[in-house]
């Protein structure tokens, strides 16, 4: 603004932190509501990754979070929790509406992790399938006839499930979460976490902290990133009320008058929506009203780009090719 | 009681006495005689709890024997876990109750199962287990068996996670192992995290699941008929209950006015014993209270004597191979024993070689009646 429009200085108004001071109003901050407009009408694209041994309630939690059946189970199921020999990748999207903004949210579910009784390297399909969506962008970008809109497949967000054993972390989670915290963010959470006295699920909570610093792991929002001083403090709280300790249900019940979503016991019931009970309202809040944007602009300008660097680094460049043409990857 | 029957019996009987009197001899009262003598004695009992870490295996079993075997247990880290290999580990406590007195030894398996690989994570189990009938075996056999120690596996509580669908690969693979060695009770582990549904339905499954795969876990005996109506109810109970879903503590919560061992949750309290609310009362009783000694029958009946079974005939079959007089059981690393014990196993190895000869003409008959 300084220089381009021309404005005198009206001597005894000083100046402000970054341009000159306006004299009328020029109506540049409508362009946040053109964008808003805009956006609103493309939609949006969120991929969310669930991974964890079978059991861990991943599909009842995706589906509370979102409110919708939107995990794989939910379209007509009446098979069996089979538990397949390899590692799967199934990925199940539906579109979901709110307050006129529509949201094309994939799920994708990775069934067989964990399962089998010898799980070596049983993060390797995971790791592919990721990297495999890096690479599908990444060609489209490259293409010379570029879509206007490139459709984005990559893992914005990977949620991983831990068992509330109340000990420690198991091997097996090390081992990913070392293997995939440079890769996509991940945002570990205690599964089940109805099985834990309050004082256990500090305790826990506490020990896999550490261990988790222990190991350098960086689960999302990941230090290194964090813009500002304003987002370092939001942030830093959160980091140290994670791993978020949840519950997943769909079903409702009658507390003190009210419908909750719960777990109904012989002795209470366990409201997921009750800050006092779990953690899930936190996580949702941080998941889908804050973060929800950061997750993919993370995805993309650091993961991505550190996918794509070393690529143009492998191949000594990558040729642009014309829609007909394939190009082998290299992966 | 006894003495004064014998003595009853002794005295001129006046002629209007029932004829039943008459020829009354006594020997009712050995029940008597054997439960005194047992009481005397003291019983052991040896309890092998397995699954994976976390489980809460420990609290149950300090919750079952209101004991607190793990005081000092101190809890690895997973940095500390890396390494790790399944270990056996034993804690033996002298428990006494109305002056009968128990000797309870709890076999415990760290590692099993928290690896990333976990195969063949039981085979330390079951070479455990077959070292404990291996030390019998030669016991029996020996010419010192009056103080003979029993530290055969009675029974295995095996802990399976709530958290699952039904059998894991690990699960079957483990009580596969093992159904034929030691009497094997399924759990399942932490059960306050499910509600009475997804209870009942894990339960179909499990039980669905162990009959495809011909898993032979413990059987509860058939009642006798003339057992009361009362027993038999809880007997049928127990058997549609199964596997049994548990929960246990290591802490006492303040509820409905009374203090019980529980779990005090912002939702309410688990209370451990009401059996609304999870199976440990069952399964406190079966264990202690019902089948502690069937347990034990079963083990020296069944397991045991297949093993024994099977170490003969491996004998015998050895000894078609090569005549050498070796000693026919398979050793498996022992402590080092101290001198006494080794001029009695000198002297036991001379049984064992008499022994041997014996065999040889069982042998030899056997392929005299094939010849025929």
């Amino acid at each position: 603004l300084s220089g381009g429009v021309g404005v005198d200085r009206v001597p005894g108004l000083g100046h402000s932190g970054g341009g000159s001071t306006l004299l009328g109003y020029i109506g540049i901050d409508t362009i946040i509501e053109q964008m808003r407009k805009k956006t609103m009408k493309a939609g949006f694209d969120f991929n969310i990754m669930i991974v964890g041994h079978s059991g861990l309630g991943k599909s009842t939690l995706v589906n509370t979070l979102f409110k919708s059946q939107v995990s794989r189970w939910s379209s007509g199921w009446g098979g069996e929790h089979k538990i397949p020999k390899t590692v799967e990748i199934k990925a199940v999207s539906h579109v979901i509406e709110e307050g006129g903004v529509k949201m094309k949210l994939t799920v994708i579910d990775t069934p067989g992790f964990g399962d089998q009784i010898n799980n070596e390297n049983c993060w390797d399909p995971i790791s592919k399938y990721i990297n495999e969506q890096y690479e599908k962008f990444l060609k489209e970008e490259v293409n010379i006839a570029r879509k206007k809109r490139i459709p984005d497949t990559r893992v914005h967000c990977c949620l991983y499930f831990i068992s509330p054993t109340g000990h420690s972390l198991r091997q097996l989670d090390i081992e990913f979460m070392k293997h995939l915290s440079r890769v996509v963010n991940i945002i570990p959470v205690i599964a089940k976490s109805d099985t834990m006295t309050p004082d256990e699920k500090n305790e826990f909570k506490h020990r896999v902290r550490k261990e988790l610093e222990t190991y350098g792991i960086e689960y999302y929002p990941q230090n290194e990133f964090d813009d500002d001083m304003e987002d370092k403090n939001e942030n830093d709280k959160i980091r140290e009320a994670m791993p978020f300790a949840v519950v997943g249900s769909d079903k409702e019940y009658q507390v003190n008058g009210k419908r909750v979503l719960g777990r109904k016991t012989a002795w209470g019931v366990v409201e997921v929506e009750n800050p006092n009970h779990c953690e899930f309202a936190l996580l949702r809040d941080f998941l889908i009203r804050s973060h929800l944007q950061d997750l993919k602009e993370v995805t993309h300008n650091i993961h991505y780009e550190t996918y794509r660097a070393r690529r143009l680094n492998d191949n000594g460049g990558l040729h642009p090719i014309s829609v007909n043409n394939t190009q082998e990857s290299n992966l | 009681m006894t003495t004064n029957i014998r003595y009853k019996s002794r005295i001129p009987i006046k002629s209007d006495e029932t004829t039943e009197e008459k020829q009354y001899v006594g020997f009712a009262t050995l029940p008597n005689q054997v439960h005194r003598k047992s009481v005397k004695k003291g019983f052991d009992f040896t309890l092998m709890v397995a699954g994976e870490s976390g489980m809460g295996k420990s609290t149950l079993v300090n919750s079952l024997f209101l004991t607190d075997l793990y005081k000092d247990r101190k809890l690895l880290n997973s940095e500390e876990r890396i390494n790790q290999t399944v270990e056996i580990i034993k804690h033996t406590v002298d428990i006494e109750e109305k002056g009968v007195k128990l000797k309870l030894t709890i076999v415990d398996t760290p590692g099993f199962g928290d690896a990333v690989n976990n195969n063949e994570c039981w085979k330390p189990i079951t070479d455990y287990i077959d070292q404990q009938f291996e030390q019998y075996f030669r016991d029996e056999s020996g010419l010192n068996r009056k103080n003979i120690q029993d530290n055969r596996v009675h029974c295995c509580l095996y802990f399976i996670p709530p958290f699952g669908h039904g059998l894991r690969p690990v699960d079957v693979e483990f009580m596969k192992a093992l159904h034929e060695k030691v009497n094997v009770v399924p759990l399942i582990a932490k059960a306050d995290c499910l509600t009475p549904n997804e209870i009942k339905k894990l339960k179909d499954r499990v039980r669905e699941e162990i009959e495809r795969f011909g898993i032979k876990v413990y059987q509860f005996p058939e009642c006798d008929s003339d057992e009361d109506e009362e027993f038999k109810q809880l007997d049928k109970e127990l058997k549609e209950c199964c596997p049994l879903a548990v929960i246990g503590s290591n802490t006492v919560v303040e509820t409905r006015g009374q203090r019980v061992r529980g779990r005090l949750y912002p939702w309410g309290i688990v209370e451990v014993e009401n059996q609304s609310h999870c199976d440990f009362v069952k399964l406190r009783n079966m264990l202690i209270r019902s089948h502690m000694h069937d347990l034990k029958d079963v083990t020296c009946d069944v397991h045991y004597e297949n093993y024994r079974a099977q170490c003969i005939q491996d004998m015998t079959s050895k000894l078609t191979q090569d005549n050498r007089m070796e000693s026919p059981i398979p050793i498996l690393p022992l402590s080092t024993p101290d001198v006494e014990t080794d001029r009695l196993i000198k002297m036991k190895d001379e049984e064992l070689a008499r022994m041997q000869e014996m065999l040889n003409k069982m042998q030899q008959q056997i392929h005299d009646g094939k010849d025929q």
